[in-house]
């Protein structure tokens, strides 16, 4: 998976959010359409093409008391409306590690 | 084990306040990610995937059995109960949380232990051999040394904004269990003619994007002069070292674009400026040094005590030994390497019970001293031999006596997509499929020594160029894809593996190495042919047509 530390341009192919990590804690969150932060995929603002994209980025960099390191990602959306992450990097993000931890919690 | 001064604790105390007070600022929101970025990575404080990362330095790679304990402690209390050794021997706790960091550097720093050097563009931890102190034939103990370096690069301002991270790494053996051939520069403890120590210094080695083996770049520096050679190496680096381009900007670039012999030029030609200064050592510096590592009082004890010719019985304690346990340089007594690669199970992963545990051993059996390898294994370096069995059953109920150590599953990984922002592909879960594979110890021993380093992305921390049988992860069309190298090896006769043919599906990377297994058992001339002879003898075509024959 391309790492989005190398996203250069902003061009998106298809419905995508930004995410990034809380500040305080480090946990994975997206940008919700009421300008905050939410642990939960189903709660992400959706963006469909570069200029949504570049607005909702450029607030969510904004907010960098909030979050850190955001970026957009993609993801896709069922005809239920329910939002999955689009790649595997996403995914493990979204779910965790995809091995088993030695201490489970 | 090193006894830290008032001078150091100090140091490391103030460190903690003064990372206090930044992170405070940082959640009020009157420092900005962007100021506070620099100072979270001088105290060890990565963002990878799910949260931040936390690296605590263990400089060459000696703990105290406290100081394990204090590590166990910070796993259990900050984290999910375990850690990650890594391959520089640093450990790295996945899960921490930014507001209580400075709580958890409060509590190492009351064991001497601290996070400087384990991130930034600056020196970093210093690393050396794990056998340090106790392998037989070793010149002198190189921890004296890496000690010397750890106390003149620690917050160095010339040292603290390099063009890049800057690695050392120091042996004193004739083999290199410490990978000095892949670091930016490697020292080789040595006596010269006259019987003085001094060190061989290699410039410019790497792995990464352009990975390079290091070159000689002198073959005799008195142990008296080796900061002001080192410092003049540096001085050279940061003046022309590239800080225009991240991927040009390691020595090891600077070395291959100017040559070994013009870069060695510079390097004399500032040298001579600084040789003669109050950079040169006096020897009473370095006893002080070598007066604070403690040894411990050995007894006299008999090479073959009853206890280990009774357990010799036993095929399973057997099995451990021969592969785990190593001669010492006291007679009665051993090296022990304890896998961190049970079957199934991440590489270098310990959970707080293990360590705890561990530390207990290491009270009981090991003069209370542990050591950590760049091969993500941890070994006790002081067990008398009539304690071999009592040890290896108490390691086996802790799941810590698989006896792997140097075959096929003693796998180097970087923690890959799972853990790290950087990865372009998971890296465990091949290491786990490949140590099911091969899970049958007899097989395992039949092919003998076979080195597997798997790293998820091009920066190489699974070290997969010098992977006997190296893994590399990459992303092709959003999928994940292995490139397969075989021929590396990061000891004295460091050398890059050479790719076989076109990248395979993370489906296929286990068939690949097992088919490439069997070509060297079928290949090899005689047993005693390691996996190593074999691919130096007839290259890399024959495993080629092996693995590409069907695909």
């Amino acid at each position: 998976m391309t790492s989005p530390l190398e996203q250069k341009k902003i061009k998106i192919a298809g419905p995508s959010v930004v995410t990034a990590n809380r500040t305080w804690d480090g946990i994975v969150v997206y940008r919700t359409a009421a300008k905050s932060w939410s642990a939960d995929l189903s709660e992400a603002a959706i963006v469909r093409n570069s200029d949504e994209a570049k607005a909702l980025l450029a607030e969510s960099v904004a907010d960098d008391v909030g979050a850190i390191g955001p970026y957009i990602a993609p993801v896709q959306v069922g005809a239920d409306g329910k939002i999955e992450p689009g790649n595997l990097r996403e995914q493990i993000r979204r779910t965790g590690v995809t091995i088993g931890q030695p201490v489970q919690v | 084990m090193y006894a830290y001064d008032e001078i150091d604790r100090t140091l490391v105390n103030e460190r903690v306040s003064e990372f206090r007070d930044q992170v405070k600022r940082r959640l009020s929101g009157e420092l900005t990610e962007d100021e506070f970025k620099i100072l979270r990575l001088q105290n060890g404080v990565y963002l990878q995937l799910h949260a931040y990362m936390f690296r605590v330095a263990i400089p060459y790679g000696t703990l105290a059995s406290n100081q394990l304990r204090a590590l166990a402690h910070v796993a259990r209390k900050y984290d999910r109960g375990y850690g990650h050794f890594t391959t520089r021997q640093n450990i790295q706790f996945n899960w921490i949380k930014l507001a209580e960091l400075p709580d958890a550097l409060a509590d190492l720093a009351e064991v001497g232990i601290h996070a400087m050097q384990t991130s930034g563009n600056n020196m970093r931890n210093v690393t050396s051999d794990q056998w340090a102190g106790v392998a037989p034939g070793e010149i002198e103990d190189p921890r004296i040394w890496s000690e010397l370096i750890r106390q003149h690069t620690t917050l160095h301002p010339e040292f603290s904004f390099l063009p890049r991270k800057f690695k050392i790494a120091i042996t004193a053996s004739d083999h290199d269990r410490a990978a000095i051939k892949i670091h930016d520069i490697g020292l080789k403890l040595i006596k010269n003619e006259k019987g003085e120590t001094g060190f061989e210094v290699l410039v410019g080695g790497g792995l990464g994007r352009t990975p390079f083996i290091g070159k000689t770049i002198k073959h005799f520096v008195h142990g008296r002069d080796i900061l002001s050679y080192i410092e003049a190496i540096l001085r050279v680096y940061n003046q022309y070292g590239r800080r225009d381009n991240i991927y040009k900007a390691r020595i090891k670039i600077l070395v291959h674009e100017l040559g070994i012999e013009k870069f060695s030029r510079e390097v004399e030609e500032e040298w001579q400026h600084i040789r003669n200064s109050s950079l040169q050592i006096d020897d009473e510096v370095i006893e002080d040094i070598r007066s604070r590592f403690a040894y411990p009082s050995y007894e006299k004890l008999p090479h073959n005590p009853d206890q280990l010719r009774q357990a010799a019985a036993d095929p399973d304690f057997e099995a451990w030994r021969k592969n785990s346990v190593a001669p010492h340089k006291v007679q009665g007594y051993s090296i022990v390497t304890i896998s961190l690669k049970p079957i199934g199970a991440p590489p270098g992963d310990a959970t707080a019970e293990q360590m705890d545990a561990l530390a207990d051993l290491a009270d009981r059996y090991s003069f209370g001293e542990i050591r950590v390898g760049h091969e993500q294994n941890l070994a006790l370096p002081h067990v008398a031999k009539r304690d071999l069995p009592a040890l290896w059953k108490a390691l086996d109920k802790l799941g810590l006596a698989t006896p792997n150590v140097n075959l096929i599953t003693d796998i180097i990984a970087c923690p890959g997509l799972d853990y790290c922002s950087l990865a372009n592909a998971r890296s465990i879960p091949i290491a786990q499929e490949l140590t099911r594979r091969f899970a049958n110890h007899e097989l395992a021993n039949l092919i003998g020594r076979l080195h597997i380093n798997i790293s998820g992305c091009i920066n190489a921390c699974g070290h997969h160029h010098v992977g006997h049988i190296g893994i590399l992860g990459v992303e092709k069309n959003g999928e994940e894809v292995y490139q397969i190298t075989i021929g590396g090896r990061a000891d004295e006769s460091a050398a890059l593996g050479n790719l076989i043919g076109p990248g395979v599906k993370f489906d296929e990377v286990a068939d690949v190495v097992e088919d490439i297994v069997e070509a060297y058992l079928a290949l090899r001339e005689r047993p005693e042919e390691l996996f190593m002879d074999t691919v130096k003898r007839l290259g890399v075509e024959p495993f080629k047509e092996r693995v590409y024959a069907t695909r």
